[in-house]
């Protein structure tokens, strides 16, 4: 646990100077660039690039959430359960759909730029949330939801106050796969000039740099191992709450 | 559990009402997304491959008789579609609606380019694409209230490819700007084609001899696993892109130091690095579910086998891997959708395959050129997913007797 | 003949199974009875060894155990458990035919055996042989699993709460058929449970465990009659001593010349049934038939005496 924590603040140190003082690490990097050639990018701060790239994310997740779990709650309703089989074959088939063809297919419709990313992040975010609320809101303790009906909840209560809070920490795990797989998949959007991270690493394949394809890789691979822990941390401790058992 | 607690506290007239409805929710739903559909431009006309085209509804689109035969097949299939409890017949009327979808978009691109330039191309408009989805959807919807047994679902998928492959060999589709596109690549697209399987099914393959053993000693080990396990998620967690870059770097150390590693083709840029990026990815969804899958013979079971005298490795093959096989075949089902997609990335870095198509199209804004990679990626992964559903199927420890 | 001598588990500095010796008959059912803890499941495994013993060893019509490896071992001692442990992925024969199989008996063999063992435990071969455990319902599995621990006619069964799964009424029935089988094929065989009923009317002898330590080794009815410690005393149950002792003993013993009024018991049934059906309906005597022909009769004074003189 010690070792974990110590490691988790080097983790976060070394990624906040890669960001903010890129400067620092140029003898680190300048053995693989280029003769000649620039070690450190530069054509824009990478701290805008990493802001652009988390926002990209952060508001496709938290629009697929939304949808993802209205959409979970409703066909776990009797009145959607006619929805049931035909959702659960669109979330098997829809994950199938490889991410990067997806935002290649977004383009044409959207255009190039950030719009298609998002569009294409929100899509595929949906589909693990989705299932996770789905599997998380259909599969509470029988005996948990015969009380909640029992004390005299209505519909509305039990969702709100026994349903919901119990299929959290599956909910969670669903969201934390999305944002994981939009992390890297939003690299891929600068292909399609979204401004991210991805900028740095494809500007080094173009370039044969490899100090950018590694500062860029560095730096969304911190940002991904360090969201993927807290939002596993996260996890933890609302499955002690809820009483869940939950695998690591 | 919670769906029948709740319908009895609904009023019961309600429910009477939904049961006497003789229609399909779902079905409803395909139907409405369909007229929605006819309102959009149903092909894009445009003067060549890079400008936008202009959207040509679908009752413009060709002569008066073959718009009115294919728009009454599509809504006759999207009609069927309709019918409550009656699987095959709504897989009949998905059949029947693309059959029209195809005539529509055929002699659509034919009528179109008459007369229309030497460097016009039609392409598929969102009107056609949102009425193939509600077709699809209709059969997914229909396919999965079936429940079919895994021998019927492989013989419906080899069907349904012949037929695909009946359209496209026949050259109904010839028109269409992505087969022009086609047609000016064929020898790179077989390259690609080749290079794509390679990548996807050459990693599984690594991936497969390295997890087994792995996922085998971890199961007999939990030190090991306990160890083994988060390094392997740490590395799905690093984006693909990055973990691509990241080999570029690290093989083309290799192939320049290591004697004899040129000559076996690893270098920096290429096959080499996109192939080892797919087998790093692959390995945790092999490894968790070995031992996952080696871990759900019933504790019973295994104490049974050692009382009777099976030695571990009897243990490991007559009891462990055949009761595990399905959980571990789930893992492979994981990992080659996953290549599949990922191999898209490999064109980025000059490993071929068809993200080369993509990569392109997206420089040259030329759409059909992505579609022409984008598609065929798509049917691979989904033609993967259900074969390898079916595998698993057929690899259930006890077998049902409705078969 | 099986011989423990001095066995001894220890699990942290703490003896699980403390020096424990006896001697079990071949052709005899040894119930091994106590609490959880008390280290009977440790002894039962050590004597296939699917636990090692920290000392002493066990012998086996002579030879000792350690002298052969574990698995040759276990392949010549059957072993059935609680929740029985058939393999789902296999059939029914498949499951019964798994050490015979792993001993590379020729497949006419097996199936010879397999068929030979469905009858026994009646099962229909045509019906069953094909079936997976899954399909069948837990008494026919539990039979299933004893079926598969005699398949290759081993020198000892070794059963661990053989019948801890079932329910109450499918249990007796169980426990009776085990009874009629081991008659009928000699086998010995060594028994763990907690339920002293089911030790009492199973076993030839019963053996008391309690914190590691073989508190007392006899038959039955010195077990009830003169429980050696405080705790096989509280095993035993006091209120329930008598009753447990006539359930031991046959009418039989105690038929005397006479007539009684009433429906006849067989001289078969046991004393507390006799009792039973005395009480039940108000008689002072109940008569008794052998084969169906009246044999005389048995008086409550007669069982009360018996009853009190033992206890």
């Amino acid at each position: 646990m010690r070792i974990g924590l110590v490691l988790r603040a080097a983790m976060v140190a070394l990624l906040l100077a890669l960001v903010l003082r890129p400067g620092w690490f140029e003898p680190v990097f300048a053995p693989l660039a280029p003769a000649g050639g620039p070690v450190i990018y530069t054509r824009s701060s990478l701290l805008s690039l990493s802001l652009s790239h988390l926002w990209l994310v952060a508001a496709a997740s938290s629009l697929a959430t939304l949808v993802a779990v209205t959409l979970a709650i409703l066909v776990t309703r009797p009145a959607g359960a006619a929805f049931r089989p035909l959702s659960r074959t669109i979330t098997n088939v829809g994950q199938t759909f490889p991410p990067v063809a997806v935002l290649a297919l977004a383009v044409p419709v959207l255009g190039f730029g950030a719009g298609p990313t998002l569009v294409a992040l929100f899509l595929y975010g949906l589909l693990p949330i989705f299932e996770n609320a789905m599997t998380g809101l259909s599969t509470l303790p029988p005996h948990t939801m015969e009380a909640a009906r029992g004390i005299g909840l209505n519909n509305r209560q039990r969702l709100m106050r026994v349903e919901l809070p119990l299929a959290l920490p599956v909910i969670l795990a669903g969201i934390r796969l999305s944002v994981v797989i939009a992390l890297g998949t939003a690299t891929i959007g600068s292909t399609v000039a979204a401004r991210t991270l991805g900028e740095v690493i494809i500007a080094g394949l173009l370039t044969n740099n490899t100090a950018f394809v590694l500062q860029g890789g560095l730096i969304v691979g911190l940002f991904a191992v360090l969201i993927y822990d807290a939002l596993v941390m996260l996890e933890h401790r609302l499955a002690r709450r809820s009483g869940r058992a939950q695998r690591g | 559990m919670t769906g029948s607690s709740d319908l009895r506290g609904r009023s019961p007239d309600l429910r009477a009402r939904a049961a006497r409805l003789p229609l399909s929710p779902p079905g409803i739903l395909f139907a409405a997304l369909g007229v929605l559909a006819l309102a959009l431009p149903f092909l894009s006309l445009a003067a060549n491959r890079i400008v936008a085209g202009e959207g040509v509804s679908a009752f413009a689109s060709a002569g008066v008789p073959t718009v009115a035969v294919a728009i009454a097949c599509i809504a006759a299939g999207l009609a069927l579609g309709l019918v409550r409890g009656a699987p095959w017949m709504r897989l009949g009327g998905s059949l029947l609606g693309l059959a029209g979808l195809v005539l529509l978009l055929s002699q659509g691109a034919t009528t179109l380019l008459d007369g229309a330039g030497d460097f016009a191309r039609v392409s598929p408009a969102a009107g056609f694409w949102c009425l193939a989805l509600a077709l699809m959807l209709l059969m997914a919807d229909a396919l999965s209230t079936m429940g079919l047994g895994p021998w019927r679902r492989g013989g419906l998928l080899v069907l349904l490819l012949a037929a695909l492959a009946a359209v496209l060999w026949s050259g109904l589709l010839g028109d269409l700007s992505i087969a022009q596109e086609y047609r000016g690549r064929i020898a790179a697209f077989r390259t690609a084609t080749w290079r794509h399987v390679g990548l996807a099914f050459g990693s599984l393959a690594a991936a497969a001899a390295i997890g087994f053993p792995l996922g085998i000693l971890c199961h007999r080990r939990p030190g090991l696993r306990g160890s083994v396990l988060p390094v392997l998620s740490f590395l799905q967690t690093i984006p693909s892109l990055a973990m691509f870059g990241l080999m570029i770097p690290l093989l083309g150390w290799v192939g320049s130091t290591v004697p004899g590693a040129r000559e076996l083709g690893i270098a920096g840029i290429g096959f080499a690095p996109a192939f080892v990026a797919l087998v790093l990815y692959s390995l945790l969804p092999v490894v968790a579910n070995t031992v996952a899958g080696l871990a759900a013979a019933p504790a019973s079971a295994l104490e049974a086998s050692r009382g009777m005298g099976m030695t571990a490795m009897q243990r490991l093959v007559r009891v462990e891997l055949p009761l595990g096989m399905p959980v571990i075949l789930a893992g492979l089902r994981i990992v080659l959708v996953q290549n599949v997609g990922l191999a898209v990335i490999a064109g980025l870095i000059g490993g071929g395959g068809y993200g080369t198509f993509v990569f392109q199209g997206l420089n040259q804004t030329a759409t059909d050129l992505i579609l022409l990679g984008a598609l065929p990626t798509v049917l691979m992964a989904l033609v993967s997913a259900i074969v390898m559903d079916i595998l698993v199927d057929l690899a259930r420890p006890t077998p049902e007797r409705s078969r | 003949m099986i011989e423990i001598d001095r066995i001894t588990k220890v699990y942290d500095g703490h003896a699980a199974v403390d020096e424990v010796s006896m001697t079990v008959e071949t052709g005899t059912i040894t119930a091994i009875v106590g609490t959880s803890g008390s280290g009977k499941t440790t002894l039962l495994r050590m004597i296939n060894r699917l636990v090692e013993p920290s000392s002493g060893e066990v012998r086996i019509n002579g030879e000792p155990t350690h002298a052969v490896k574990p698995h040759l071992l276990r392949r010549r001692i059957g072993y059935a458990i609680q929740g029985h442990g058939l393999f789902p992925h296999h059939s029914v024969a498949r499951n019964i035919g798994a050490v015979p199989q792993l001993q590379g008996w020729d497949k006419a063999k097996i199936r010879a055996r397999v068929d030979e063992l469905l009858t026994l435990f009646g099962l229909e071969p045509d019906a069953y042989r094909d079936r997976f455990p899954g399909e069948l319902s837990g008494g026919q599995q539990q039979r299933v699993g004893v079926a598969r621990a005699l398949a290759s006619r081993p020198d000892l069964l070794l059963m661990d709460e053989p019948f801890g799964a079932l329910d109450p009424i499918i249990r007796t029935r169980a426990q009776q058929d085990l009874r009629d089988i081991q008659r009928k094929l000699g086998s010995t065989i060594m028994l763990v449970t907690h339920d002293m009923d089911e030790a009492v009317s199973l076993g030839d002898k019963v053996a008391v465990m309690d914190q590691g330590r073989l508190v007392q080794y006899g038959p039955p009815e010195e077990i009830i009659a003169r429980p050696a410690t405080g705790f096989v005393a509280d095993m035993v149950g006091d209120a329930e001593r008598p009753m447990r002792l006539l359930s031991l003993i046959p009418v039989s013993d105690l038929i005397e010349e006479g007539a009684a009024p009433g429906e006849p018991v067989t001289a078969g049934a046991t004393l507390r049934e006799a009792l039973s059906a005395c009480l039940w309906t108000g008689r002072d005597a109940v008569p008794v038939t052998r084969d169906g022909a009246p044999a005389g009769r048995v008086t409550l004074q007669a069982i009360r005496a018996r009853a009190e003189r033992q206890a």
